[in-house]
């Protein structure tokens, strides 16, 4: 039992196998490929396996601190980030094997001419609770 | 006037209850679904009209609940006639009954979070909300995981003697892998464990027992105020739970005076000799060692041949340690850690300060991995 965030990237992943960019799909497959998110979470849901998932606006800022008694600075958004998160999604697995079976599913969704995309997906481990037998 | 709700009697009666409707012949999990509904009627009621039977209650009310259910269902008519035709049988053994169904939720062909899952709710009686919220999902998805270990089961016949050891095994993973809400899973491993040793006399039952309990009995005193672990040398031994360690150390001796030694008998050895030293420097290093001897030989497991490395070091010195260690995998969860704890002991803090960290990167827990970022940090000060 353990839990994994399986994130998606806009860009710094490695590049993908079918690697075109969305608003180059025709209408239709921008509609198959995201039924095929939707059934996957639905699939990962009756599976007893799905915590929780989001998409994520790509536009977005940097805020920081600015001492005492200031408003915090904001900046960006920088075009050339070189990391930039699409979207995530939590599953709870009985292990790191079913994690990277999921992540390799959803990997496959469909994008242009309906073929899978294989674009990389990031698998990390969510920090679990500290066992009691320790000896 | 109102009666406070024994939750930990009514949980109790739940295996009983739910036996007495399988072998009126309800499928597992529709008997399930009834004893569920029963015991939130129960919660709703008995505080304010206490039964004198409970589990005749219980009984009655789960039966009502499951006549309802199928009748409501047209489509399954032809199953309620077979079922009411058939005599209704007073209760039987009912030690046998929650031992099965013991047997049944951790069915070898349930993954190992379905088998928990489905333990807790029909052995255990707590609510899919309760089991979700312990295992920080959503609720939606503890409900699928129930019912889909629910089907996978559904051809499983109760009559079939089980194997003990996936009982055990999963309790141990209730006890061990939980998080800490507002169901204590430690609280509510025990109490099935207890349950189950009533059930079945079986040596590496009251093992299990009694290494649940010598572990427990030391939770208090593993983390501080601040939330941060204290490893078992620096903890406070006055707040380790004295009932608790004479229950384990009593369950142990009985167990072991049978001869039919099992791995749980040999981890609550070990934990009970922890549990003997007044303080971390009286430890018997030399008998736990011997205990991770034959726990090496019960298991050949090298999750155990790395813990065999800490006691080597400390009964033979961290030289002997480090030898140990050099045979292991180091790709093994923890091997970092052990050989910073060595290489400190052997005085090489520049080694352990390295390894600290890099143990700190592979740790899968968060206080484990900030403990080990202090080890790391508290070494590196000392070198500037």
């Amino acid at each position: 039992m353990a839990k994994y965030l399986l994130l998606k990237h806009y860009r710094g992943a490695p590049a993908a196998v079918n690697d075109v960019s969305m608003d180059h799909w025709s209408p239709e497959e921008v509609t198959a490929h995201i039924q095929y998110m939707n059934d996957f979470a639905a699939k990962l849901e009756e599976a007893g396996e799905y915590v929780d998932g989001q998409a994520l606006a790509p536009d977005g800022m940097w805020v920081r601190y600015d001492g005492e008694g200031r408003p915090p600075v904001t900046d960006g958004p920088f075009a050339e980030t070189k990391d930039l998160i699409a979207g995530f999604m939590i599953i709870d697995v009985d292990g790191p094997e079913r994690a990277v079976e999921l992540a390799g599913e959803l990997s496959a969704a469909p994008g242009k001419d309906g073929k899978p995309i294989h674009e990389w997906l990031e698998v990390r481990p969510l920090y679990g609770e500290p066992s009691l037998v320790t000896e | 006037m109102t009666v406070p709700l024994d939750e930990a009697l009514l949980r109790g009666l739940v295996p009983g209850v739910l036996g007495v409707l399988v072998r009126r012949g309800v499928d597992f999990a529709a008997a399930e679904d009834a004893v569920q509904e029963a015991l939130v009627e129960a919660v709703r009621v008995w505080p304010a009209d206490p039964p004198r039977d409970p589990k005749g209650w219980l009984v009655t009310v789960a039966w009502r609940r499951f006549l309802d259910a199928t009748r409501s269902d047209a489509a399954r008519r032809r199953r309620e006639e077979r079922v009411e035709e058939e005599p209704v049988p007073g209760p039987s053994g009912e030690l046998d009954d929650s031992l099965q169904l013991y047997f049944l939720c951790a069915h070898p062909s349930l993954s190992p979070s379905s088998a928990v899952a489905l333990t807790l709710r029909a052995v255990g009686g707590l609510t899919t909300r309760q089991i979700a919220e312990a295992y920080l999902v959503p609720e939606a998805t503890m409900a699928q995981r129930i019912s889909r270990a629910k089907r996978t089961i559904a051809g499983a016949r109760l009559d079939r003697p089980g194997d003990v050891a996936t009982v055990l095994r999963v309790l141990y993973l209730v006890f061990n892998e939980g998080y800490s809400g507002d169901v204590d899973l430690v609280a509510e491993a025990i109490r099935l464990a207890r349950q189950l040793r009533a059930a079945l006399d079986h040596p590496e039952v009251a093992g299990l027992l009694a290494l649940m309990l010598l572990h427990s009995a030391r939770r208090a005193a593993r983390t501080a105020p601040d939330g941060s672990l204290v490893p078992l040398a620096s903890q406070d031994r006055g707040r380790w739970d004295p009932a608790a360690i004479a229950e384990g150390v009593q369950i142990l001796q009985t167990a072991l005076s049978r001869d039919r030694l099992g791995e749980y008998q040999a981890q609550a050895a070990i934990a009970a000799l922890h549990a003997d030293a007044a303080s971390a420097e009286e430890t018997d290093w030399v008998q736990i060692l011997e205990w991770y001897d034959e726990l090496v030989r019960l298991t050949d497991s090298p999750v155990v041949r790395l813990n065999r490395v800490v006691a080597v070091a400390e009964a033979d010195g961290s030289r002997a340690g480090l030898a140990a260690l050099a045979e292991l995998d180091p790709g093994l969860p923890r091997y970092a850690a052990v050989a910073a704890y060595l290489h400190e002991r052997d005085g090489a803090p520049v080694t352990a300060a390295r390894l600290y960290a890099e143990a700190a990167r592979a740790a899968t827990t968060l206080p484990e991995r900030d403990h080990l970022t202090r080890q790391a940090a508290r070494l590196n000060a000392q070198l500037t």
